[in-house]
């Protein structure tokens, strides 16, 4: 049988990010740390970058939220680690689209890992936020180090 | 006489769709209503056949549609025990609220002479509203306390989600100027004692502003009996549409109040120098009004006025006790507000432990059920709570005990599948 839209939003490997939350627990010394607010739930990440010799040594977080953007934070700290900024950069740029692209034949990017668990969000369009939370974060964290 | 709920859904062409392959449940009608056949009927009839200016022209199409127009107020009026003068149209609950607001605002500032003074507000003043208030009745008091210098004060809510009178009672004082509250909370399902708090509000002169937008739906609502000086309520929770909200006023209190927005059709005489103003409600009635969205919502009032509101009312009631009842059965599931068997309006919200209600929320979508998650436009309320987002299940003149089954039949399911 198929999958349904609505189990390929909740993939099992999305729940199980949304239990046990990679990254979780803001570490000390961060190079950087940004609080993002998604306004129409209320949902809130903080995040701190953890930022060395133009790479990403490491993502800490904390926040609360819908399954979708616990979830998606606790994969962005796994995928991210050691990914000099431009790269990390790109693999930010490639989930976003990925999430905007409802067409469904299309492969999802290979450098994404666990994240393509994700892809199921782009047919819930209210939930894209949701998704990006943790990742926007990072962006202005980014932005913050390399100012 | 009962409602015959499986006869009003043949009105609702919107109960036909499926929604994800399931007939669709829909328990939202806090946030904005179904529409019945005759009100679509109405907005198509007056575009097709009637569609003009109103209040000015001579032709045939201009005098029909401000008969229709007006007949529309009366009718809206007689609903809600007021005088078709009482009646202003607005855009929504939120627009009327800004325009009573920004009108004391000016009168505060000493427009409209020496009639204004009873509606001025000065520093020190004090401004009543409750805890339980949706924004729109809580952020347009804290700008005219910003821009007066009066206080804004609370009625505190208990653990039953009912307001705490004896509370109430020691706030509402000497300084009190205005007592603004909702008849029934959007979240909470509560409803307030209305006439007792606008006893006490008027025992030291302040303005009573009623919130009916959650009330007008399903209660039989006289603001005349009420004692309310002010009230507002929106015409697309109503049954009508969008872009179309009521204003109530006292006449006495309307007649001598300065106008909010200013311009086209709300004057009596414009010279370079200045102008003078027509009598209420037109005074508050600036620019092109939502003619055929005013007609509509008549239509709707109408449709409500067949069924009569005390059995709307016992439908909800008896409907919402069924909900609550079921809810608080459901393993990890909380509901705000008054207990079960407790008076509450034909909505519940609830939380379920481990899962946020935007997942709850997806989760029943994929049932075909529609139910509302978030703050609901009551962020203090919620943080009273300790909580930042609940899910709301709200019921309306259509909605079933099967309806009302399925979704907590939904609900049982949804913690096993988020893994909790």
């Amino acid at each position: 049988m198929a999958v349904s839209d609505f189990d390929g939003l909740y993939q099992e490997l999305l729940i199980e990010h949304s239990k046990q939350r990679h990254g979780f627990g803001l570490q000390p010394n961060a190079s950087a740390e940004v609080h993002s607010l998604n306004r129409s739930c209320g949902d809130e990440v903080t995040l701190r970058l953890h930022f060395d010799d133009g790479q990403v040594k490491a993502v800490s977080w904390e926040g609360r939220g819908c399954a979708i953007s616990q979830a998606s934070a606790s994969i962005l700290s796994d995928i991210v680690k050691g990914l000099p900024a431009e790269e990390c950069r790109a693999c930010i740029g490639q989930f976003r689209s990925m999430l905007q692209n409802r067409s469904p034949d299309s492969e999802p990017p290979e450098d994404l890992g666990d994240a393509v668990a994700l892809k199921g969000v782009a047919l819930y369009p209210p939930r894209i936020k949701c998704a990006m939370l943790a990742w926007v974060a990072l962006e202005d964290a980014l932005d913050k180090v390399e100012a | 006489m009962a409602l015959d709920a499986s006869r009003i859904r043949e009105d609702f062409p919107t109960l036909n769709r499926l929604v994800n392959g399931h007939p669709l449940v829909y328990l939202d009608s806090a946030a904005t209503s179904l529409k019945p056949r005759a009100v679509i009927d109405a907005l198509r009839n007056f575009y097709e056949n009637e569609n003009s200016a109103v209040h000015r022209g001579t032709h045939l199409l201009s005098a029909e549609a401000t008969e229709n127009f007006e007949s529309a107020r009366e009718k809206v009026a007689a609903f809600v025990g007021a005088a078709a003068e009482e009646i202003v149209w607005t855009a929504n609950t939120t627009a009327a609220i800004n325009l009573i607001a920004y009108s004391i605002s000016n009168a505060s500032l000493g427009r409209g002479g020496r009639e204004t003074e009873r509606f001025r507000i000065s520093p020190g003043d004090e401004i009543v509203v409750t805890e339980m208030e949706h924004h729109s009745n809580l952020v347009p008091w804290q700008e005219l306390c910003a821009r007066t210098g009066a206080k804004l004060r609370f009625i505190p809510f208990d653990s039953r989600g009912e307001l705490q009178l004896e509370i109430a009672q020691s706030l509402i004082g000497e300084r009190t100027r205005i007592l603004a509250f909702s008849q029934v909370s959007n979240v909470l399902g509560t409803i307030s004692p209305v006439t007792e708090l606008a006893k006490l509000a008027h025992g030291v002169g302040a303005l009573v502003v009623l919130d009916a937008a959650q009330s007008v739906t399903q209660l039989p609502v006289n603001f005349a009996q009420l004692g309310v000086d002010f009230a507002a309520f929106s015409g697309h929770k109503l049954f009508g549409p969008t872009g179309v909200g009521v204003l109530y006023g006292r006449k006495e209190l309307l007649d001598v109040l300065p106008p909010f927005l200013t311009g086209g059709s709300m004057i009596a005489e414009v010279t370079l120098d200045g102008s003078s103003y027509l009598p209420s409600p037109a005074r508050f009635e600036a620019g092109t009004p939502p003619v055929a969205e005013a007609i509509a919502l008549a239509t709707a009032v109408d449709y409500l006025s067949n069924l009569g509101m005390a059995a709307v009312a016992e439908h909800e009631a008896a409907l919402a006790q069924r909900l609550v009842a079921g809810l608080v059965e459901i393993p990890g599931v909380e509901v705000l507000g008054p207990e079960p068997d407790r008076a509450r309006a034909g909505l519940a919200s609830f939380t379920v432990e481990g899962v946020h209600p935007h997942d709850v929320a997806q989760y029943l979508d994929n049932c075909g059920i529609a139910i509302r998650s978030g703050h609901h436009c009551a962020q203090p309320l919620h943080r009273k709570l300790g909580i930042a987002a609940s899910s709301r299940a709200s019921l309306s003149i259509f909605s079933t005990e099967a309806e009302v089954e399925s979704l907590l039949d939904a609900l049982a399911g949804v913690r096993k599948y988020f893994k909790v």
